[in-house]
């Protein structure tokens, strides 16, 4: 299943947040998207999940969704959103208690998802027992258990420490592997973009505009070494990145004037 | 070679300087940091609130069997236990209690779930909230034992006016302590609800619910006391048993030693409910650090 954002715009009061806004996520693809604080990444995602609508223009779903999706727009969010009075089996049952499924579906899910992301032996473990790394691959778990057709991660390494987010970085490599999964993926970390991305989307300093969309076509298993080609996109992105910052200083230079 | 120079050689070999050093001397010296954290923490010490309990009772006893304290003032414990054991024998202390506990345990479930109920209105919708709000704001200062004669009007003389004092009275503290639990459960733990496409009645069980349970049960160990006063207030102005009549009528005889009985006796039921109720708040909220 394909995404298609269609000149997708937005104001919160009377700051434009988003302007015009063209976006296609294939299936089977991670986009990445990057810009400074405040150009209205996270809410992109928002509009992408349906959990806000934007002013103008609009956010498609091309293609039925994969047999047996059960919310194909899954969200991971960056402070793990897990309930914390449930258990990691109950927090990933959570989401699936809503569907019908039988009692032994559900837990055979469960078991399935737990397997997949190594977390079986922390089943019955409340979350305040879990590091912040072991909570995110229980949201994570739980994010799969729903079979989405597209990912909507957002800022998802953010609250880890730098060793944790490797990790992470790792298993999500990984998981891609072996299962493919479409996301979208917003951070404002350039090496998680330069690591995790098939295309990253440069956005602008409020209002959000797309400043570039860089496409890297090694293999995600093939990121690993130092690669002079990455480090010389990650240059590249960061010296877009800073110009928006200087440019959104003369900005409020001017506003002031 | 100078004075300065020697006490840092002494330094650097770990021996403080000597007595009359140079002012350079004081600030090479080893010394402990001042340690100036630690307290503000408590903790559990066990035994120590029996400990004053009985060093209390033992001081009164002795008191009261030297003449110190008259016996017209203050009874002795072991006269007021002794007419806690003839309410046992003659069997009154389970009529009184009974009549009490089925009242308070009536009311106060009723007024409980009736308080989360509409706090739980209160906190998901905004019309419940705009139009009860500032009735709840504007009932629940009026004591209730005031409102009693209504109540007996409204209820009838018997048990219903008992009931429906206790009834509102945790009615409204527990209505308070609910809108303000559900106002402070996580928003993001809703929307991650709502992105998963969770029903509405999912959301509020699942996640609103459990989110405001701390603050329930801290609503209900307020409401639980106010039950027991206007338990005891309540039966004072009309009944034929209860703990609270019970009082009244040792009170109006001036039978101080059974006074004091059916006082310990209130006690007794106070720390009982607080017990049960932290009982419920362990297992309820196990999930907390």
């Amino acid at each position: 299943m394909d995404l298609l954002l269609r000149g997708v715009s937005h104001m919160y009061g009377d700051t434009q947040v988003l302007r015009d806004i063209d976006l296609a996520v294939g299936e089977g693809e991670i986009v990445c998207i990057i810009g400074p604080s405040g150009c209205g990444k996270s809410t992109l995602l928002r509009f992408i999940g349906g959990l806000e609508r934007p002013d103008a223009g609009e956010v498609l779903l091309a293609g039925a969704p994969p047999a047996g999706s059960l919310n194909p727009l899954t969200y991971v969010f960056q402070d793990f959103a897990l309930l914390p009075w449930r258990t990691v089996e109950g927090n990933v049952s959570l989401v699936l208690e809503d569907h019908g499924l039988s009692a032994a579906e559900r837990r055979g899910i469960i078991d399935d998802v737990l397997a997949r992301t190594s977390l079986s032996d922390f089943k019955t473990a409340l979350p305040r027992q879990l590091s912040g790394g072991m909570k995110q691959r229980v949201a994570i778990a739980r994010a799969l258990s729903v079979r989405p057709a597209v990912m909507l991660m957002d800022e998802p390494l953010s609250a880890l420490d730098s060793q944790t987010r490797e990790l992470l970085m790792d298993d999500l490599v990984g998981l891609w592997q072996r299962e493919r999964f479409t996301a979208c993926y917003v951070t404002h970390n350039l090496a998680e973009a330069v690591r995790l991305g098939h295309k990253i989307v440069v956005l602008s300093r409020r209002p959000g505009r797309i400043r570039e969309i860089v496409e890297i076509d090694r293999d995600l298993a093939d990121r690993q070494q130092a690669d002079a080609k990455l480090d010389a996109i990650q240059r590249d992105l960061w010296q877009l990145l800073r110009d928006e910052a200087r440019a959104a200083d003369r900005e409020l230079a001017d506003d002031t004037v | 070679m100078t004075l300065s120079d020697t006490s840092a050689k002494a330094s650097a070999h770990g021996e403080p300087a000597g007595g009359e050093a140079s002012p350079g001397a004081a600030d090479t010296r080893l010394q402990p940091v001042p340690f100036r954290g630690g307290g503000f923490r408590p903790v559990r010490v066990r035994f120590v609130g029996l400990l004053v309990f009985a060093v209390i009772l033992v001081l009164w006893e002795a008191g009261s069997q030297s003449g110190v304290i008259s016996n017209l003032v203050l009874p002795a414990p072991s006269e007021a236990f002794e007419a806690f054991r003839q309410l046992v024998e003659t069997g009154q202390l389970w009529r009184h209690l009974g009549a009490s506990l089925q009242r308070l345990i009536v009311g106060w479930t009723l007024g409980m779930s009736l308080g989360v109920a509409v706090g739980l209105m209160i906190g998901l919708f905004s019309l419940a909230r705009a139009g009860l709000m500032p009735l709840v704001s504007a009932l629940f200062p009026i004591p209730k034992i005031a409102l009693l004669p209504l109540f007996v009007i409204w209820f009838g003389i018997g048990e219903g006016s008992k009931v429906a004092t206790i009834l509102f009275g945790s009615f409204f503290p527990t209505v308070i302590a609910t809108s303000g639990g559900v106002d402070n459960v996580d928003r993001s733990l809703v929307r991650m609800g709502q992105s998963f496409g969770l029903s509405w009645w999912s959301i509020v069980r699942k996640i609103i619910l459990p989110g405001a349970m701390p603050a329930i049960l801290s609503g209900a160990r307020i409401s639980a006391s106010i039950a027991i006063i206007l338990l005891v207030a309540a039966e004072m102005i009309g009944a034929e048993y209860g703990v609270g009549a019970f009082i009244l009528m040792a009170g109006s005889l001036f039978a101080t030693d059974q006074l004091l009985a059916g006082v310990a006796i209130l006690s007794a039921m106070g720390l009982i409910v607080g017990w049960l109720i932290g009982r419920a708040e362990r297992w309820l909220l196990r999930w907390r650090s």
